[in-house]
């Protein structure tokens, strides 16, 4: 049905779309996840100079979130230009993915600390420990099934706004399916391309929430 | 038992909750001093402050005036640092255990001695021979989610215990087990305490706690110290409108007695075994009517009260009345009630 060119460009696509999303998703918890937690710390905390920070933090992250994703892309050219020194191609997609996703991430993971049960970490407290070692003690590892979750989630967010980056030539299965699907009506091309996305969320999520059921002690 | 050393000592504690259009008074005018060794219970009904009071004594709450002194150090004046190593003098279990619940029952139990630093394998073997004394040692590897409440609680215990701390804070303890789970937490602590030496403070709001672990109690009403003392002064002569409810949870009795001729009754754990009324009516061959009674049974001895009326006669009456002030209880006349 295709030829061998068309077959070996998809699967590229399909490699690249991986390493966006992957890599990106990776750096958005390298920022996202500090930043949740510094939101749960700081939250209603008795010291004005944290609740400062969580209402600093906050209004970022709500501003950040609010620009929708391909704005942020073209506005982001130039910067992407002066981090990595292109603005095309797979490479120079994540930098927008990143600083588009990070925020997003910093929510989910505050969510999932949030459902930790307070008791816990009152009794943590109790016991003389510091605020460092509630957070990587209790607050992150009674999360893990929540934060595994939330990565699931994650990751098919920044895999989507990577297909998205195709407009302006991004790379990936996205660039592709725009390319030749829409600029140059071969639907064949873009029937195979959405299809292949759709089966890479469904594996990513599958593996993602069993993941979070596997390593959870509250259900076994 | 108790020896007379403080172990906690609270002087003029007030807590006040401020929010942006109200304050809230939790506590005010506390003093209290927790001797070494006993077993201390601090009963209230919901909201009365009691949870907030012990929260103040490990400092997770900061009293808004007043000084709390634990083994003689004034926790206001610590270093944060140091407020955290003085935490690591006092253990405390919680109504809902508060267990970690991605941890099995050996890490929760070596949870304390990693905040503490010890080295992994020392804090191993204490956790083994702490899950022992709870009577665990074959639930080691199970995850909270596996165990029943009590195991949970037992759990709980063993991990305040790991520190060695020199008191263990229970915040209704017991509120979420069954009466049998109970007794069984119950003797545990009993057993704690003996063993160890341990200085435990019991905040409940069941009488049948105090009752069954404590010496002494404080009663908490409406952010105040209504009642301190001995459990057995406080049972048997309540003072107070809410020390009389928590004595005798079945009402308020004297005022709704009705009738003449009333004669309270107070046993007050003299009388063991004797069968004082029933002794009473052969002797006198006057028969007596029971118009209220509420006793207990605590350590092989009777306390509690009842309040009987006396025959029509006089004569009889004052026979009665005579006879009963022969025995080894506390006696007293009864107004005509309404």
């Amino acid at each position: 049905m295709f030829s061998s060119e068309v077959i070996r460009m998809i699967g590229f696509g399909l490699l690249e779309t991986l390493y966006m999303t992957l890599v990106s998703t990776a750096l958005a918890y390298g920022i996202g996840m500090p930043v949740g937690v510094a939101l749960v710390v700081t939250e209603g905390s008795s010291s004005p100079f944290m609740r400062g920070i969580n209402s600093v933090l906050g209004i970022l992250v709500n501003l950040l979130r609010s620009v929708p994703f391909l704005i942020l892309l073209v506005a982001l050219i130039p910067f992407t230009r002066l981090v990595v020194g292109t603005s095309i191609g797979s490479t120079a997609t994540i930098v927008p993915l990143v600083i588009a996703s990070a925020p997003f991430v910093a929510r989910l993971v505050e969510s999932s600390i949030k459902e930790v049960d307070r008791g816990v970490i009152e009794a943590a407290q109790c016991m003389g420990a510091s605020m460092t070692k509630v957070i990587y003690k209790v607050m992150l590892p009674e999360a893990k099934p929540s934060l595994i979750v939330g990565s699931a989630i994650a990751v098919t967010t920044i895999l989507s706004y990577s297909a998205m980056a195709g407009f302006v030539g991004g790379g990936g299965l996205g660039d592709i399916a725009i390319r030749y699907g829409y600029y140059r009506y071969q639907d064949d091309i873009m029937i195979i391309t959405v299809a292949l996305l759709v089966v890479v969320v469904q594996i990513l999520q599958e593996v993602g929430m069993k993941l979070a059921k596997i390593g959870d002690r509250r259900i076994n | 038992m108790a020896q007379e050393r403080p172990i906690i000592s609270i002087r003029d504690l007030e807590k006040t909750y401020t929010s942006k259009n109200s304050q809230v008074k939790a506590l005010e005018h506390i003093n209290l001093d927790i001797f070494e060794g006993e077993v201390f219970g601090i009963i209230g009904s919901s909201g009365a402050g009691k949870s907030t009071l012990v929260r103040c004594m490990n400092f997770l709450e900061r009293p808004t005036n007043g000084t709390v002194f634990i083994d003689g150090k004034d926790l206001s004046e610590l270093t944060k640092k140091e407020l955290l190593t003085a935490r690591q003098s006092m253990g405390m279990i919680f109504q809902q255990f508060n267990l970690l619940m991605q941890r099995n029952c050996i890490d929760n139990i070596c949870f304390p001695l990693e905040i503490v630093g010890m080295e992994k394998s020392k804090a191993k073997k204490r956790a083994y021979e702490l899950l022992e004394v709870v009577g665990l040692s074959d639930k080691a590897k199970a995850y909270p989610a596996q165990l029943s409440g009590g195991q949970k609680q037992r759990v709980a215990i063993a991990r305040a215990l790991a520190t060695n701390p020199k008191v263990l804070l229970c915040d209704e303890a017991t509120s979420a087990l069954d009466p049998a789970t109970t007794h069984s937490i119950l003797a545990l602590l009993k057993q704690i305490n003996k063993e160890m030496g341990l200085t435990i403070v019991v905040i409940t709001h069941e009488m049948s706690v105090i009752e069954e672990i404590c010496q002494r109690i404080a009663i908490i009403d409406e952010s105040r110290i209504v009642e301190m003392g001995n459990v057995i002064d406080i049972f048997t002569n309540p003072k107070t409108q809410i020390a009389k409810s928590f004595a005798s949870p079945g009402g308020d009795r004297p005022d709704r007695v009705i009738g003449n001729r009333l004669v309270q009754i107070i046993f007050d754990g003299n009388s063991s075994f004797e069968p004082v009324l029933a002794k009473t009516i052969l002797e006198c061959k006057a028969p007596v009517n029971i118009m209220f009674a509420d006793t207990k049974n605590i350590d092989g001895k009777a306390f509690g009260q009842m309040i009987i009326q006396l025959p029509e006669d006089e004569n009889l009456s004052n026979r009665v009345l005579a006879y009963l002030r022969t025995q080894d209880i506390i006696v007293k006349e009864v107004e005509e009630s309404v």
